[in-house]
C-alpha cells in the first residue's frame, strides 16, 4: 500500500462532487464510530472515493438507509461510511422485464416504479425502509423465494467498486446470459466486504393477476411441517409457505397462491383442503414479509433442509423458553429459511447460550446470527465472529477471494464470516 | 506427449488404475474435441477416475507438478470448453455417473457429475418429479458439464438455469483440496462461492458430487404451434404474450429458412407456407394453464397466425417440438458447413436485430437460417456457407462475428448458454472493459493462482487472442449416433 502523507484525506475524500461531514454517534456502525460521512453524487465518484481511501488506509463501510448496517460482526475498523443515498435513479425496460437501479434506490420507490408498469421485483423487503444495496449486501430474501429463488436469483448484472477504486462490472443487461464470472453472486451477502455496488440489474415479472392467502393453525410446528409436504406435493404451485410463530402464541401457517385470475379459486380452495381448516382471504396480512420481531432485536437465521425445519424450529423455541427468553419465529417452510428474533435486552449469556445450543442440534444446515443486539455484540467484538456463523465450509477459498479483491482488507474489515 | 506428462503417468496408474488411464495415441484423439469440432488437440494423457478421492489425488499431482488439467464430462459443449491441453491432463467424468440419492422429501437429488442430465429426471420421474434444466443435449450431456455451463435449456424463460436448481457442490479444487459448497438446504453460510462456482467452465476447479433441486412435475403441460406469414408478426405475438402478463416455460421461434431445413430433415409437417413458426409451451396448474392459453392464442390470432395447432399429450408436444429440436442437424440437409452462433439480445430489439441480420446475410450471400429462444432474446443463427469454397468460409465467420456485434450493440450478451470456452475467448473484450477482467482474473486466481485449471479459457489471454472464431463442420459424433440432438 502507498500512502500519500502529504494529501490531507478530507479534501481527497470529499473530491468529484462528493459531500464529506464529520461523523456523530448516530453514524457508528456496530458501535464503531468513524471519522467521515461521505456522500458520492455517482459510480465515478464513489471509485474516486475508495482509491483515495485506500491511499490514506482509510476503512469504509457502504451505507443505505441503515436499517441494517449493525448486522454482521462489529468492524474491527471504520473511517468513512459511504452513504449510498445519492446513487439512486430506476431505469426500467419494461417491454424487457429488466430494470437497472442505483444502489441506493429504496424498494419502495423500485416497487412503485414498477407497479405503474404492472411489473415487480419477486423479492420481498423482509426489512422495511431497505434499500436494494442494503438487501443484497445482506442477502436477505423473503417468503417469495420458495417459488422464484432467493434475491441473487433475480440479479443479473451489477457494477462494484473495488477497495482500489476500479469500478468492474459483471453479467449484463439480458437474463440469458452466460459470458464470464457472476460476481454479483459473490457480492451478494458479503456485507460489503468485497466491494461497493453502485448499480444492480434485476430481472422482472409481471405483477400476477390474482393472488389468495389460505391460513391454518396447525397446533404444532411438526405438523405445520406435514401441511406444507402435503402443499408441495399437490400441484397448485404456491408463491410462499409461511410459518410464523409469536412469542406466546400459536404457530400458524400461511400459503400464498399467485397466478390467473380463471384458476385462483380453485387453487385456493384446494390448498384450504390440503390444510384442513384453511382460511382463505384476498392478500396475505400486512407485515407478512417482514422478520419477526421488532428492530434492534438478535436475529437468528436457520437454513436447514426440509424435513429438518420443524426440529430445528422447536430446539431452538424450546431452548429459548428454558432460558426465559422469548423468541419469535417466521420464515418459509417451503425452501427451509426462516429467522428466530429475541428481544435486544435479553440476557447475552442467555442469548449465546441458546444459539450455541440450537447450533449443536442442527446437524444439517446452518444456524447463523445476522444481528448481533448491543449487549450480544459487546461479546462478540472480545471473542471473535464464530458465534455468529458457527462452521463456514469453504472459509480459506473465501479469504483467498478477499485477499485478492480488497488486499489492504480496508472494506467492512471483520464484519464477516471468519473475521473477513 | 511432453515430458512433464509422461513423467507422471505411474503416479497416475497408481491412483486410477490402469484402466483409468489413456495413453494410446489412437485412444487419446477421440478426446480431441468436445462438441465444437473446430477446434481439436490430443490431451497428454487421459484419466477417468471413479471418486472424488482420484480426482483430488490426480489434480494434486497436477498442482505439484505445475501441470494444466482440464475437466471433461460427456464432450458435448459448444464452446471448446473441454478442449484439451496438449501438455496436460484431461480428467474424464465418464465413470462417475452414480445416482446416490434421490431424497423427495427434501426436494432433491445427489449426483456424480458424470450422471447424465435426464438420468435425474428419469430417477425422479416415479415419485412425480423432475430436474429442471432441459439443455438439448440432456439425454449425454452431464450434470457436471451442466455445472461448468451453467446450462439452460429451451425451458429456462420461466425455470432459469444450472445456478437456480444446484443447492449444493463437492468440489475439488486447482490446489486439490476437496471443499463442500451448500449442501442440502437452501443457503450456507459466508460468500456464495456455489453461485459462483456454477458457470466457471472449469476454470476453478472440478465438480465432484452435486445436490440438485427437484421440482413437482407440472399438473397441465399446453404447446401451441403458430403459423405465420411473417417474422414481424411471430416477434410481435411474443412481445404481446410477454407483456400481458403470461410467463411461458418456453416460446421459441423459427425463420422459413430453418424450417425448410427441418422438414427436409425430419419431415416435421409444419403448416406450408410459414415464413415464422412460433413454439409457445405453457405448464402449471391446470386451471391456471387454460386461462394463459386462452390469452396465448387469442394474441397468436391478433397477430395475423394463419394457423394454430395444440398439443396436450407428450406424442402430439413431440410433434410439435421435432421440427424445433431437430433444427441445428437438420441444416446440414441444406449446406455442407455451417456455423452455430449463441447471441442474446433484449427482447424488444429482436425485431430490429433480426432486420439487420437479414441484411447481413443479403449483402455477404450468405445464408442465415434463424433458430432462437424469442422469449429470452437467445439468438442461434446459422451462417451457412459452402467449406469447399475458402472464401465463403471466410465471409461466414465475417457475418458470425457481425451477429455478435449486434447483440453487442443493443445491450446484449456473446454468449446465452454455449459459454466463452475457446471459442468466444476473443470476443470477451467486446462485451467486457479492462477492469471487468481484471477483476473476474482476481477472482480466478484465488481458486486458481497456478494457472493450471482450464487455463487460457473463459478470460482472454494475448496468446490466444487473434484466432477466429468456431466453424462447425459436418455433424458432431453423438449426433451422427443419434445418441444427442443439438439445440
Amino acid at each position: 500500500m502507498t500512502r500519500v502523507r502529504s494529501e490531507d484525506p478530507a479534501a481527497a475524500l470529499g473530491a468529484h462532487g462528493t459531500a464529506l461531514r464529520e461523523a456523530t454517534n448516530a453514524d457508528a456502525v456496530g458501535g464503531r464510530i468513524p471519522r467521515y460521512v461521505a456522500t458520492p453524487p455517482d459510480t465515478d465518484a464513489v471509485s474516486a472515493l475508495l482509491s483515495a481511501a485506500t491511499r490514506h488506509g482509510l476503512a469504509c463501510v457502504a451505507r443505505g438507509n441503515g436499517t441494517k448496517i449493525d448486522w454482521g460482526a462489529p468492524p474491527r475498523r471504520v473511517d468513512v461510511v459511504i452513504d449510498t443515498s445519492a446513487l439512486r435513479g430506476v431505469d426500467h425496460a419494461a417491454g424487457d422485464l429488466v430494470v437497472r437501479c442505483g444502489a441506493g434506490t429504496s424498494m419502495a420507490t423500485l416497487r412503485e416504479t414498477l407497479a405503474a408498469a404492472g411489473q415487480r421485483l419477486s423479492a420481498d423487503t423482509p426489512v422495511r425502509d431497505s434499500t436494494l444495496g442494503g438487501l443484497i449486501a445482506t442477502g436477505l430474501s423473503g417468503p417469495r423465494r420458495m417459488l422464484h429463488g432467493p434475491l441473487r436469483d433475480l440479479i443479473i448484472g451489477m457494477t462494484t467498486v473495488r477497495a482500489d477504486g476500479v469500478v468492474a462490472s459483471s453479467g449484463g443487461r439480458v437474463v440469458k446470459n452466460v459470458a464470464g464470472y457472476d460476481l454479483g453472486k459473490l457480492h451478494t451477502g458479503a456485507l460489503g466486504t468485497l466491494g461497493v455496488t453502485t448499480s444492480v440489474t434485476l430481472r422482472l415479472h409481471p405483477v400476477p393477476p390474482a393472488r389468495r392467502a389460505v391460513t391454518v393453525t396447525p397446533g404444532d410446528v411438526a405438523r405445520a411441517r406435514e401441511l406444507t409436504r402435503d402443499v408441495l406435493r399437490s400441484h397448485v404451485v404456491p408463491a410462499a409457505i409461511e410459518l410464523d410463530w409469536p412469542h406466546g402464541g400459536q404457530p400458524g401457517l400461511r400459503v400464498l397462491v399467485e397466478g390467473a385470475e380463471g384458476g385462483i379459486e380453485a387453487r385456493a380452495t384446494e390448498v384450504a383442503e390440503l390444510l384442513g381448516s384453511g382460511v382463505i382471504a384476498p392478500e396475505p396480512d400486512q407485515g407478512w414479509e417482514l422478520l419477526p420481531g421488532v428492530a434492534g432485536d438478535t436475529v437468528i437465521r436457520l437454513a436447514v433442509p426440509l424435513t429438518d425445519v420443524a426440529h430445528a424450529v422447536t430446539t431452538l423455541r424450546d431452548t429459548a423458553d428454558a432460558a426465559g427468553v422469548p423468541a419469535s419465529i417466521r420464515g418459509s417452510m417451503g425452501a427451509g429459511v426462516l429467522h428466530a428474533a429475541l428481544p435486544a435486552d435479553a440476557d447475552p449469556r442467555a442469548v449465546s447460550g441458546i444459539i450455541r445450543g440450537t447450533r449443536n442440534a442442527v446437524t444439517r444446515g446452518s444456524l447463523t446470527v445476522p444481528h448481533a443486539a448491543t449487549p450480544l455484540r459487546e461479546e462478540v467484538a472480545e471473542r471473535g465472529p464464530d458465534l455468529l456463523w458457527g462452521e463456514v465450509a469453504g472459509l480459506g477459498l473465501m479469504r483467498a477471494v478477499k485477499d485478492r479483491l480488497d488486499p489492504d482488507h480496508l472494506l467492512s474489515p471483520g464484519r464477516f464470516a471468519g473475521g473477513i | 506427449m511432453s515430458e512433464t506428462v509422461h513423467a507422471l503417468i505411474p503416479r497416475l496408474r497408481a491412483i486410477c488404475g490402469d484402466d483409468g488411464v489413456i495413453t494410446d495415441s489412437a485412444q487419446r484423439r477421440t478426446y480431441e474435441s468436445d462438441g465444437l469440432a473446430y477446434h481439436a488437440a490430443i490431451p497428454g494423457v487421459v484419466v477417468l477416475p471413479t471418486s472424488t478421492e482420484q480426482v483430488a489425488d490426480v489434480v494434486r499431482l497436477c498442482s505439484e507438478n505445475g501441470v494444466p488439467f482440464v475437466p471433461r464430462g460427456a464432450g458435448t459443449g459448444l464452446s471448446a470448453g473441454a478442449l484439451p491441453h496438449s501438455g496436460g491432463v484431461l480428467i474424464v467424468t465418464s465413470r462417475m455417473r452414480r445416482i446416490r440419492e434421490i431424497d423427495i422429501d427434501n426436494e432433491c437429488a445427489i449426483v456424480e457429475p458424470g450422471v447424465a442430465n435426464l438420468e435425474v429426471t428419469r430417477a425422479s420421474a416415479p415419485h412425480g418429479y423432475y430436474y429442471a434444466p432441459d439443455p438439448s443435449s440432456q439425454q449425454v450431456c452431464s450434470v457436471g458439464g451442466n455445472i461448468a455451463e451453467n446450462s439452460g435449456g429451451a425451458h429456462c424463460l420461466k425455470y432459469g438455469f444450472t445456478v437456480n436448481h444446484v443447492l449444493g457442490l463437492e468440489i475439488v479444487t486447482p490446489s486439490g483440496e476437496v471443499v463442500r459448497l451448500g449442501g442440502k438446504s437452501a443457503e450456507a453460510p459466508g460468500y456464495d462461492l456455489l453461485g459462483a462456482f456454477i458457470g466457471s467452465e472449469g476454470t476453478l476447479g472440478i465438480a465432484t458430487e452435486v445436490t440438485v433441486r427437484l421440482m413437482r412435475a407440472p399438473q397441465r403441460v399446453t404447446t401451441v404451434l403458430a403459423a405465420f406469414e411473417s417474422m414481424d408478426a411471430g416477434g410481435s405475438a411474443v412481445s404481446d404474450i410477454i407483456a400481458g402478463g403470461v410467463l411461458p416455460a418456453a416460446v421459441e421461434m423459427m425463420d422459413a429458412l430453418a424450417i425448410e431445413a427441418a422438414e427436409a430433415a425430419v419431415a416435421c409437417e409444419y403448416p406450408e407456407g410459414a415464413a415464422a413458426v412460433l413454439i409457445v409451451e405453457l405448464d402449471g396448474p391446470a386451471a391456471d394453464v387454460d386461462a394463459q392459453f386462452d390469452a396465448v392464442t387469442e394474441l397468436c390470432r391478433h397477430n395475423g397466425a394463419f394457423e394454430i395447432r395444440t398439443a396436450s399429450d407428450a406424442a402430439e408436444r413431440a410433434r410439435i417440438w421435432k421440427g424445433r429440436k431437430s433444427a441445428f442437424a437438420a441444416v446440414g440437409r441444406i449446406s455442407p458447413a455451417y456455423i452455430v452462433q449463441d447471441g442474446v439480445v433484449p427482447r424488444t430489439a429482436l425485431g430490429e436485430v433480426l432486420h439487420r441480420i437479414s441484411e447481413l446475410s443479403q449483402r455477404s450471400g450468405i445464408r442465415v437460417a434463424n433458430v432462437f429462444h424469442a422469449g429470452d432474446g437467445n439468438l442461434h443463427p446459422l451462417v451457412l456457407f459452402d467449406d469447399s469454397d475458402p472464401e465463403a468460409g471466410e465471409r461466414a465467420e465475417e457475418v458470425s462475428g457481425a451477429i455478435l456485434d449486434l447483440c453487442i450493440e443493443h445491450g446484449g450478451s456473446i454468449t446465452g448458454e454455449h459459454g466463452v470456452g475457446v471459442d468466444k475467448v476473443c470476443t470477451m473484450p467486446r462485451m467486457f472493459g479492462p477492469a471487468d477482467l481484471e477483476t473476474m482474473d482476481r477472482f480466478r486466481g484465488a481458486f486458481d493462482p497456478d494457472g493450471i485449471a482450464n487455463p487460457e479459457k473463459l478470460l482472454p489471454t494475448p496468446r490466444l487472442c487473434g484466432e477466429r472464431p468456431g466453424v462447425r463442420k459436418g455433424e458432431h459424433p453423438l449426433v451422427a449416433e443419434g445418441t444427442a440432438e443439438l439445440f
